[in-house]
């Protein structure tokens, strides 16, 4: 079975955004940008199957600019067999990638796909369900643990009140939770092994998809701040305080 | 043309989550008809009734539809688009699971986590863990949204809507249901509670964690929180987690103890009203949003605070 792993190149998670003094968007010139971490637990999963014999060749999908080719030959250090770059300086939304998502699994006929649960830049928690319904395949989200049985994927999801576990027909689009597993680093050697695995190029309109947004930004704006309170000496002048002050107890 | 909201519920009682989505759905205008879809779903259904501000109650009833699993509930709620223009539900792990389904089978780019309604098409919603807000403006025709029910009030109770049965398309059987692990509790939920103490790593153990918070909490008739790295751990169940990518909660009061205030943790926690810090490092950044912050060791603070009480 060929899994797919689509990884998508985000502002790293320690840098704190700054949103710029025109409302235009968000600052993204020399900000430290990283794999989305929800992909690196993608990438690890897939890994883990193949590990485990149940995987045969995993291939990693990025849609961005140029540099996201740094995010698949992250993947690839970390034990992706080869990537593929679709290439395009739109910021695309998660309906785009899902069609040309849907594109390369035309292609490519994985058994199953592992993206992340949620980008940490558009936070929009959307790409993985959509891929499903353009393919009319399962969907099992926000998986902390991903066991294939046969024809089927048991998939336990993170939910609300606690925990569901569901069956899927494969194939399926699997999206991973935080706790599914702890990602491995590169190692140096792998990340110098990863430079000669093959990773092609391809374009949007390679898979007829128009990335043209379908929401408009009007506006980027930073959050009402909150400011710092006071600090109290003890636990009496907490409870008084909570009490008389803010009323709310 | 009339809004449908999708219904949070377990088949006997409807979810609070609801009653706040409604009030956005209402925000945006025109009538508003509520989905109950399920099994055995008529409690559920009746309670959606009495919600000010629904015109009307779908209830679709079949087995397939009794866990909610995304595929059936897409395949209804895409039997039912035409004779709405907005599509609407909670933001709640249900809610996410189901709306993109829906927005790609018809074509439409979703607007997620809805913190403001603007106007009909255009919509505030936070990116980056809630460090940008953006202001986006729908150009499809239909919208897909999911609304982050934090950020809005219960709709009240009084209506009186007529429930009406509509029939679900076969299901597509692509997945089925095993089981499910939803722990009981009588403390109330995490995002209708009015008071929230939530831990962190520092709580050390499980043992620790329930041996200190959990006094405090049944004291204060609490919800518990907790922070990634107390989930992680173990010491607190997932569904506990704060933050981008957990729950996002708004209480009159929440207690942060252990914590230090990443910004992920603070995405989901930010616009409580007061917020309290209990930490044993003056300089952790959660005191730079805390109303009130007491620098000291949570295992001998809490304890004391639970007494004062
Ligand atoms: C993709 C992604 C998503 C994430 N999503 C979330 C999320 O949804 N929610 C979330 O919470 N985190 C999330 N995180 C993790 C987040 O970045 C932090 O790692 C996490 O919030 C830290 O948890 P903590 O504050 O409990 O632990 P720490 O940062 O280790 O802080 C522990 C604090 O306890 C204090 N302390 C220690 N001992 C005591 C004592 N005896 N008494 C009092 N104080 C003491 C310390 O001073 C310290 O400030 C996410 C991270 C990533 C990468
Ligand atoms: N541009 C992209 N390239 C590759 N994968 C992506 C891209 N955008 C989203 N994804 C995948 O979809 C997941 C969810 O993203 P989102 O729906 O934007 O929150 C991510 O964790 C990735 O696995």
């Amino acid at each position: 079975m060929k899994v797919l792993v689509p990884v998508k190149r985000v502002v790293d998670y320690n840098v704190k955004v700054r949103v710029k003094a025109d409302g235009s968007g968000v600052e993204l010139a020399n900000v430290k940008m990283s794999m989305n971490p929800f992909d690196e637990i993608a990438v690890e999963e897939a890994i883990r199957l193949k590990e485990a014999g149940q995987a045969t060749e995993i291939v990693a999908v990025s849609i961005g600019p140029q540099q996201a080719q740094e995010t698949i030959r992250t993947a690839l250090a970390m034990g992706a067999d080869r990537g593929i770059l679709v290439k395009t300086d739109e910021l695309t939304e998660p309906l785009a990638v899902a069609k040309i998502l849907k594109g390369v699994v035309d292609e490519e006929q994985p058994g199953l796909v592992i993206l992340g649960k949620q980008a940490i830049d558009d936070d929009a928690n959307q790409t993985g369900q959509m891929l499903a319904a353009l393919l009319g395949w399962s969907q099992g989200t926000f998986a902390s643990k991903v066991e294939i049985e046969g024809e089927n994927a048991k998939v336990t999801r993170e939910i609300d009140g606690g925990l569901q576990t569901v069956s899927l027909a494969m194939p399926a689009i699997v999206t991973t939770d935080l706790r599914l597993n702890q990602p491995r680093y590169a190692s140096l050697p792998n990340i110098m092994k990863a430079k000669k695995k093959p990773l092609d190029e391809k374009t949007p309109s390679d898979y007829g998809v128009d990335v043209s947004p379908r929401l408009r930004v009007l506006k980027t704006e930073e959050p009402e701040g909150r400011k710092a309170g006071v600090k109290v000496g003890s636990v009496s002048e907490l409870v008084d305080k909570l009490k008389n002050e803010a009323g709310v107890l | 043309m009339a809004i449908l909201l999708v219904a949070e519920h377990d088949n006997e009682t409807l979810s609070d989550q609801t009653a706040k989505a409604l009030s956005a759905a209402s925000a945006i205008g025109g009538e508003v008809h509520v989905l109950v879809a399920g099994s055995n779903a008529k409690a559920a259904a009746e309670a959606a009734a009495k919600l000010d501000g629904a015109s009307k109650v779908l209830l679709a009833e079949d087995a397939s539809l009794e866990q909610q699993l995304a595929e059936p509930m897409a395949a209804l709620i895409v039997s039912l688009a035409d004779d709405y223009d907005t599509l609407i539900a909670a933001a709640t792990t249900n809610g996410k699971n189901i709306m993109p389904r829906v927005a790609a089978l018809l074509d439409v780019m979703q607007i997620s986590d809805v913190i403001e309604v603007v106007s009909a098409d255009t919509f505030k919603r936070p990116i980056y863990a809630g460090n940008a807000i953006q202001t986006v403006q729908a150009t499809d025709a239909k919208k897909v949204i999911t609304v982050r029910t934090a950020s809005f009030n219960s709709a009240g109770e009084g209506g009186s809507a007529e429930v009406a049965t509509v029939s679900a398309p076969a299901d597509p059987g692509l997945s089925s249901f095993v089981e499910n692990r939803i722990a009981e509790s009588d403390r109330p939920e995490l995002t209708s509670a009015k008071i929230i103490i939530s831990g962190g790593r520092a709580l050390g153990s499980k043992e620790k964690f329930e041996e200190v918070m959990l006094p405090v909490a049944d004291k204060l008739g609490a919800a518990i929180g907790a922070s990634r790295a107390a989930v992680d751990a173990g010491y607190a169940p997932n569904d506990w987690q704060v933050g981008q990518t957990g729950k996002v909660v708004a209480p009159e009061l929440y207690i942060a103890c252990g914590i230090s205030g990443a910004i992920q943790h603070l995405a989901g926690m930010k616009d409580s009203k007061v917020i309290v810090a209990i930490n044993k490092d003056e300089e952790a950044p959660i005191f730079q949003v805390a109303d009130y912050g007491l620098v000291g060791d949570l295992f001998d603070i809490l304890p004391e605070f639970e007494k004062a009480l």
